[in-house]
C-alpha cells in the first residue's frame, strides 16, 4: 500500500505547529497552488458541464423563454409534471419503459452471469481465451453499426435471417421486421445480448477467479460434483457481484439507452418505441417544448435516484451488503 | 499433493453426466463465439461482393466474385470523404484533450493530504448517479455558442468520471520515493506530473486513450444533437442516414451517370466505421480486464 509521504501538511508558522486560524487559508492555496492548478481544469468542467445542467433543470418550473433567461422566465411550478403526468403520452410511456426493463431483467440481466459460470467450467485455456477475446467485441462497436447488422440481417429483401426465417415457416412474404411493432421488443432484446452479454462477464469472471480453491477442496471431500459445488460454493461467491449489479441496474430502469432506441425507432413502431429517454428528445429538440422535456428528464432522474437508494436499501434490509 | 489432486479431479470429471456437460458447454461456448463474429465477416464479405450476390446468396463468407465498386463509389463521394476525414480528427483532438484533462485532474486527486480533495471527489461521485439531463445540457452547449461546432462533440464528455477515479486510483499506488526525489531537487508538482509521474504511467494513458478514442469515434448522440449543419455530419450520423433511407440520396452522388450499389454501399461504410476499432481491439483487450478490475475494486 503507497502512502502519502510528502508533502507535510500546512502549519503555519508558530512554535505549536498547530495551523493558526486566519493565517490558515491563504497558507494551505499558497502551499498546494499546483495542485490546485492542476485541480482547475477538470474542476471547471464538472462545474460546466454537469452542474450548469443541474443549475438547469429549474426551468422545469418554469416556462421557459431563451431571451428571459433562467432567471427571468415566469415560475409556474409543477405544471410540467401535472400535464406530463395526466396527458396522453404518459401511460404509454411508462408502460414501454417498464416493459423493456422487465425483459431486460428476465433476459439480458442473468445471460453474463450464466456465460460466466459456463466459462468458468470450461477447462480448454486455448478455446477460453479465444471465446473470451470474440465476445468482448460487440461491446466496443457503436448502436449505430449495431443497428446496421439488424438491417443487415433483417431487412425484408436480402435479409439473411429474414429469408431464413421465411424458409423456415415456408412463407412467401416478405416481412420488413424493423418496421413491425411486434418485433420491435423482440430485436431490441437481441441487440442488448449481442452487444452486452460478452463484456458483462468479466466483472463475473472477477469474481469467480477470487474464489478460495480451498472451498473446493472442501467440499469434494464432503462428496459434492461438480453441480453441486457450482450451487454450494459458486454461486454464493458471486453473489455480492450480482446484488451490486443489480442495484446498480435498478437505478437504471427507466434508462433505456436512448442510442440504442432512437436508432431502432421508426414513424410505424411508435407507439411501442417511445420511451422517456427518446420522448424528452423528441419533445425539447424536435419539438421545442424545453420547459415540459426538462420536466421529463427530471422525473426519470430523480426516479433514477430513488430507485437506486431504495435497492441499496432493500438488499441491505435482506442481508447483503449493498453498495454505499 | 499435486498428483493427488489431480487424481481427484480426474474421477470427478470423468463421470458420464459431467462429460455430457462439457461437450455441451463447449458447444454453447463456440456457438456463442459464432453468433458474434458471423455477422461482422459476413457484411465484410459482403462488401466486397456485387449487388446481385448480396440479394440471390443467403450467406456467405467470401463473396464468389471479387468487386471494390462500392468502396470506390463511396470514396468518390464527398459526403463519405468529409464524414471520415471529420469523425478522424475530432476522434483525434478529442482524446488528446480527453486524456489531458483526466490525468491532470486525476493527480492532484491522488493526494490524500490535499485540502477540498474529499469535497471535490464527492462532487464528482455525485454526478454518477444525477444529471441534469439531455436539455439542460443542449442548453449550456448551446449558450456556450457550441452548436454545430465540432468542440461540442468533444468538451461536454471531456472527462469520463469512472475513468477519473481508476486513473486517480493508479496514481495512488504509484511508488512515492520518486515523487519525493524530485521534490527534493526543486520541482513543484506540475514538473513532477510531467517529469515523474506521466512517463510511469504510459500503460494506463494508452489505455485510456484507446476508451476515449472509441467513445468519441462511436458517439451519436453527440453529433445527433449539436450538429445540424450536413457538411459537418461524422461517420455514425452518415452510418444511420444510408441505413434509414436509401444510401444514394444520403451520399447524393453528383455523377448521375454511375449508378450506385446500392446494398454493397452499405456494407462498405459499416466496414470503414467499425474496421479502426477491430484494428485497435488487440492493443485494448491487453489492458481492459485490468482497467475494469481496478475501476470495481476501488471506491
Amino acid at each position: 500500500m503507497a502512502t502519502d509521504l510528502a508533502p507535510p501538511p500546512v502549519k503555519a508558522a508558530g512554535k505549536s505547529g498547530h495551523r493558526r486560524p486566519g493565517v490558515g487559508l491563504s497558507a494551505v492555496f499558497g502551499r498546494y497552488r499546483w495542485l490546485y492548478l492542476m485541480l482547475l481544469p477538470g474542476v471547471a468542467y464538472f462545474a460546466i458541464f454537469k452542474y450548469l445542467p443541474m443549475y438547469g433543470v429549474t426551468i422545469a418550473f418554469q416556462d421557459f423563454l431563451p431571451f428571459l433567461g433562467y432567471s427571468g422566465s415566469p415560475w409556474v411550478g409543477f405544471k410540467h409534471f401535472e400535464e406530463l403526468f395526466s396527458g396522453p403520452d404518459f401511460g404509454r410511456l411508462m408502460f414501454n419503459t417498464l416493459f423493456l426493463a422487465l425483459l431486460h431483467i428476465v433476459f439480458v440481466f442473468p445471460a453474463p452471469i450464466i456465460i460466466a459460470l459456463l466459462l468458468n467450467e470450461l477447462r480448454i485455456n486455448v478455446l477460453k481465451r479465444t471465446v473470451q477475446s470474440l465476445v468482448y467485441i460487440p461491446h466496443f462497436l457503436s448502436w449505430t453499426i449495431v443497428a446496421a447488422l439488424t438491417y443487415v440481417l433483417f431487412a425484408a429483401d436480402f435479409g439473411v435471417l429474414s429469408g431464413w426465417i421465411r424458409d423456415f415457416l415456408g412463407d412467401t412474404a416478405k416481412i420488413d421486421y424493423m418496421a413491425q411493432e411486434e418485433w420491435f421488443r423482440p430485436l431490441i432484446i437481441l441487440q442488448q445480448l449481442w452487444k452486452q452479454t460478452g463484456w458483462g462477464t468479466i466483472i463475473y469472471l472477477a469474481a469467480l477467479a477470487g474464489v478460495d480453491p480451498q472451498l473446493y477442496e472442501a467440499a469434494r471431500m464432503d462428496g459434492a460434483g461438480r453441480f453441486k459445488q457450482l450451487w454450494h460454493v459458486t454461486l454464493p461467491a458471486i453473489r455480492p457481484t450480482i446484488v451490486v449489479m443489480a442495484i446498480l441496474a435498478s437505478g437504471n430502469l427507466l434508462d433505456s439507452g436512448f442510442e440504442q432506441i432512437w436508432l431502432m425507432t421508426t414513424s410505424l413502431n411508435r407507439s411501442v418505441a417511445d420511451v422517456f429517454d427518446t420522448y424528452v428528445y423528441y419533445s425539447g429538440i424536435t419539438q421545442g417544448a424545453i420547459s415540459y422535456s426538462t420536466a421529463v428528464g427530471l422525473f426519470k432522474g430523480v426516479a433514477g435516484v430513488i430507485l437506486i437508494f431504495g435497492s441499496n436499501w432493500l438488499a441491505k434490509r435482506l442481508g447483503q451488503r449493498g453498495l454505499f | 499433493m499435486n498428483s493427488m489432486k489431480h487424481k481427484k479431479l480426474n474421477t470427478e470429471y470423468s463421470t458420464v453426466g459431467s462429460r455430457v456437460f462439457d461437450a455441451v458447454n463447449i458447444a454453447v461456448l463456440v456457438g456463442l463465439a459464432l453468433i458474434t463474429i458471423l455477422p461482422l465477416l459476413y457484411v465484410l464479405a459482403g462488401s466486397f461482393a456485387g449487388e446481385a450476390e448480396i440479394s440471390s446468396r443467403p450467406f456467405f463468407l467470401w463473396p464468389e466474385t471479387f468487386v471494390t465498386e462500392s468502396y470506390r463509389y463511396i470514396f468518390a463521394t464527398d459526403a463519405f470523404v468529409r464524414a471520415l476525414l471529420t469523425t478522424v480528427v475530432v476522434t483525434a483532438v478529442g482524446t488528446v484533450v480527453q486524456v489531458l484533462l483526466t490525468f491532470t485532474m486525476a493527480y492532484p486527486l491522488a493526494k490524500r493530504y490535499l485540502p477540498g480533495r474529499a469535497l471535490v471527489l464527492n462532487l464528482i461521485i455525485f454526478t454518477l448517479v444525477f444529471t441534469g439531463g439531455m436539455i439542460p445540457t443542449y442548453l449550456v452547449v448551446r449558450d456556450l455558442g457550441l452548436l454545430d461546432s465540432y468542440w461540442a462533440l468533444i468538451l461536454p464528455l471531456a472527462i469520463n468520471p469512472f475513468y477519473l477515479i481508476i486513473v486517480k486510483s493508479f496514481f495512488q499506488e504509484l511508488p512515492q520515493a520518486l515523487e519525493e526525489a524530485a521534490r527534493i531537487d526543486g520541482c513543484n508538482e506540475m514538473g513532477v506530473f510531467f517529469k515523474i509521474v506521466l512517463p510511469l504511467s504510459k500503460p494506463i494513458i494508452a489505455t485510456f486513450s484507446l476508451f476515449y478514442a472509441v467513445g468519441i469515434w462511436n458517439d451519436y448522440m453527440s453529433p445527433l444533437l449539436y450538429i445540424s449543419d450536413p457538411d459537418k455530419w461524422t461517420l455514425q450520423i452518415l452510418v444511420r442516414q444510408l441505413i434509414s433511407t436509401d444510401a444514394a440520396n444520403a451520399l447524393s452522388q453528383m455523377d448521375r451517370t454511375w449508378v450506385p450499389p446500392e446494398q454493397g454501399l452499405k456494407f462498405a461504410v459499416v466496414v470503414i466505421a467499425t474496421l479502426p476499432i477491430l484494428f485497435f481491439y488487440p492493443f485494448l483487450q491487453k489492458h481492459f480486464t485490468k482497467g475494469v478490475l481496478i475501476g470495481s475494486v476501488k471506491e
